[in-house]
């Protein structure tokens, strides 16, 4: 499909050159995700099928911000419930049952279910927006269709000068394949 | 693929084959290719249970809800019965996967998808019964909170406002919660998939492709979600409880309703997983994924709720007696030994008797036993909240003008049939084109493959 000029721009980003490794074994990808922190390297990418806690460690990467995006949807949605039913409940003072127009414990069901629905759309919003993000940091790079199923991945952002190097690293960390992309 | 044996007790399993991650995908990829004919016959019974509940609700629009054969002072029966079984049957989907994650139990991965396609769907199908029931369906919008010509607001203090907040946001955050667990194994699909399936998967995969950066925001929203569905589950079958527990008929208005309603929701929602996962695994021959070890599991958590049900029941009838109020005395007098005593002991004998049977590890790993026990407990918990809801209505023992004559019609069946081949439609149709069970997380209960160990692989 051809995109009209400036949006290409912003969905078909040039490809990013670099050297795509593909792993068969986890602990060779842990072993090449340290090598290439020690050579200096901070702006590779690794696929894997699957999230795994060795991964995360070796990477060592900051904490997640979506945890922020769901505790401002929550309060914000508590404050939302509190909001709609005593807004309501005072705009049109109807007695029922006896119990104060504006009478907070029937309420708090309102307030939590409020707080629970949007603290989820919050967080839905936050990974998608931040998952963006990152996807626009790092452009259009190499991928193989092997990484959702049984291979783990590394891709690093190389020039034609500093390819040659990289190639060799991730040889040497029993890479089952290495390819220029 | 050399096939293991259904039973559990049958000597000599066949080898199993090696799971690999590879295996994973393949197999669970595989469930997605050509319908065998097994599956259109099941999906054309279910088009047909649909057309049948159409034809009844049709029916019923033209002639009014006399057909539903309402009498006073039931005025709430098949329907609400029906909204509250099938709100009951979604629950186990968010237990097993939201708070079993929260407690790192990894037999959930097989059988997690299963149950919250199956919650989604069944609160899509509980969502239907409050606009049946309100007769005039064209009306539905004057349930939804908006000031209506006069600026008059909903009332706030009604347990029914508070359900449909409830069953709003419970729809709401289970869809989200399914559709975050499918990203990852929708792109595994899609890497694997050809034809119109690939170009389906490349759009719904929404650009996956297992980056550390898309799993590093992943893992922890998936946390979330899990953290904030957990109290949501547990709200809303309690919310739902106080529709009655809020009201002064007797046998309604009993502290005890919240965690006993939660419970049987449980209950019948792990029974309804079993009975959905036995035909499931033999259809898309998944054997070596979703094994007996899974079915003991749910076992367990069937017989655990079933403990607590057979609790409530003794509880609720030891205190109709000790507790003292007449009405309420008489209320379960009329529960055991009234007209409607069958539905009364179909309950009892289904959920309070049944489940000690699931003590026996022979019964827990039979799979044939676990499935025919699973239809009696949604037989009986289908009958549970019939009786709570129509029989106490009927025998509502200090109304003069009670006529005893309630009895439910041609319509409520036939909506009700209806209401299952809703259900089956959305969940068969799912199996066929959606990965049924996690891929990703399958993955994670296997050995990683190392070089050191050769594992995996």
């Amino acid at each position: 499909m051809r995109l009209p000029g400036p949006l290409a721009a912003i969905f078909r980003r040039p490809a990013t050159p670099g050297v795509l490794a593909v792993f068969g074994h986890l602990d060779a990808t842990l072993a090449a995700v340290a090598e290439l922190r020690r050579a200096g390297h901070t702006e590779f990418t690794v696929y894997s099928p699957l999230a795994r806690h060795e991964l995360e460690r070796a990477l060592d990467q900051p904490t997640s911000p979506v945890r922020m995006w769901t505790l401002v949807g929550g309060v914000a949605g508590c404050a939302i419930g509190a909001w709609l039913t005593l807004y309501m409940s005072y705009d049109w003072p109807v007695q029922v049952g006896g119990k104060p127009i504006g009478s907070i414990p029937p309420y708090v069901v309102i307030m939590f279910e409020m707080t629970v629905l949007f603290g989820a759309l919050t967080t839905l919003l936050g990974v998608l927006l931040n998952v963006l993000l990152a996807a626009r940091h790092q452009g259009t790079i190499a991928y193989d269709p092997r990484f959702t199923n049984d291979k783990f991945g590394v891709f690093v952002p190389a020039d034609a000068a500093r390819a040659a190097a990289v190639e060799s690293l991730l040889k040497r960390c029993a890479a089952e394949e290495v390819r220029r992309a | 693929m050399a096939q293991p044996p259904v039973t559990g007790t049958a000597p000599a399993p066949a080898p199993a084959p090696r799971v690999t991650y590879d295996y994973v995908t393949r197999a669970i990829a595989r469930t997605l290719g050509q319908p065998s004919r097994g599956y259109y016959l099941l999906l054309g019974s279910a088009v047909t249970l649909l057309a049948i509940g159409i034809a009844c609700l049709l029916l019923l629009l033209r002639y009014g809800l006399g057909l539903a054969g309402y009498s006073m002072p039931t005025y709430w029966a098949v329907y609400i019965t029906c909204f509250v079984f099938w709100v009951g049957i979604a629950h186990s989907g968010t237990l097993i996967s939201a708070i079993l994650f929260l407690f790192r139990s990894g037999w959930r991965t097989a059988v997690y998808r299963v149950a919250e396609a199956m919650t989604v769907f069944a609160v899509m199908t509980a969502g239907l019964f409050p606009l049946i029931h309100i007769g005039r369906q064209w009306y539905f919008y004057w349930l939804v909170p908006y000031p209506n010509e006069r600026g008059l607001w909903p009332n706030f203090k009604s347990p029914l406002i508070w359900d449909e907040f409830a069953i709003g946001t419970y729809f709401t955050v289970s869809t989200v919660f399914l559709i975050m667990g499918l990203i990852p194994d929708i792109a595994a699909a899609r890497d694997v998939a050809t034809g119109w399936r690939k170009k389906l998967y490349t759009i719904t995969a929404l650009g996956w492709r297992g980056t550390n950066e898309q799993w590093r925001h992943y893992r922890p929203a998936y946390l979330y979600l899990a953290a904030l569905a957990t109290p949501l589950v547990l709200s809303v079958h309690s919310v739902v409880s106080w529709d009655f527990a809020m009201a002064q008929v007797p046998a309604w208005h009993e502290t005890l309703f919240a965690p006993y309603f939660v419970a049987g929701a449980i209950y019948s929602g792990c029974a309804m997983v079993i009975t959905l996962l036995v035909p499931l695994r033999k259809l898309f021959r998944l054997e070596a994924i979703v094994t007996e070890h899974h079915f003991e599991n749910l076992a367990k958590l069937v017989l655990l709720t079933g403990m607590i049900m057979c609790y409530a029941y003794a509880v609720e009838y030891f205190i109709a007696w000790y507790g003292g109020p007449r009405p309420e005395r008489d209320a379960f007098w009329y529960r055991a030994f009234g007209p409607y005593w069958w539905a009364g002991w179909t309950m009892n004998v289904c959920n309070a008797f049944l489940p000690w049977l699931l003590w026996s590890k022979k019964v827990r790993t039979n799979i044939t036993a676990l499935f025919v026990i699973s239809i009696f407990v949604n037989l009986g918990m289908w009958m549970e909240r019939f009786v709570i809801i129509a029989l106490h209505l009927a025998g509502e023992p200090f109304e003069p003008y009670v006529k005893h004559g309630y009895n439910p019609t041609w319509a409520d069946w036939g909506i009700m049939a209806g209401s299952f081949g809703w259900f089956f439609m959305w969940f068969l149709l799912f199996v066929k084109n959606f990965p049924a069970v996690s891929i990703a997380e399958v993955k994670e209960e296997l050995p990683p493959p190392a070089r050191a160990a050769g594992g995996g692989r």
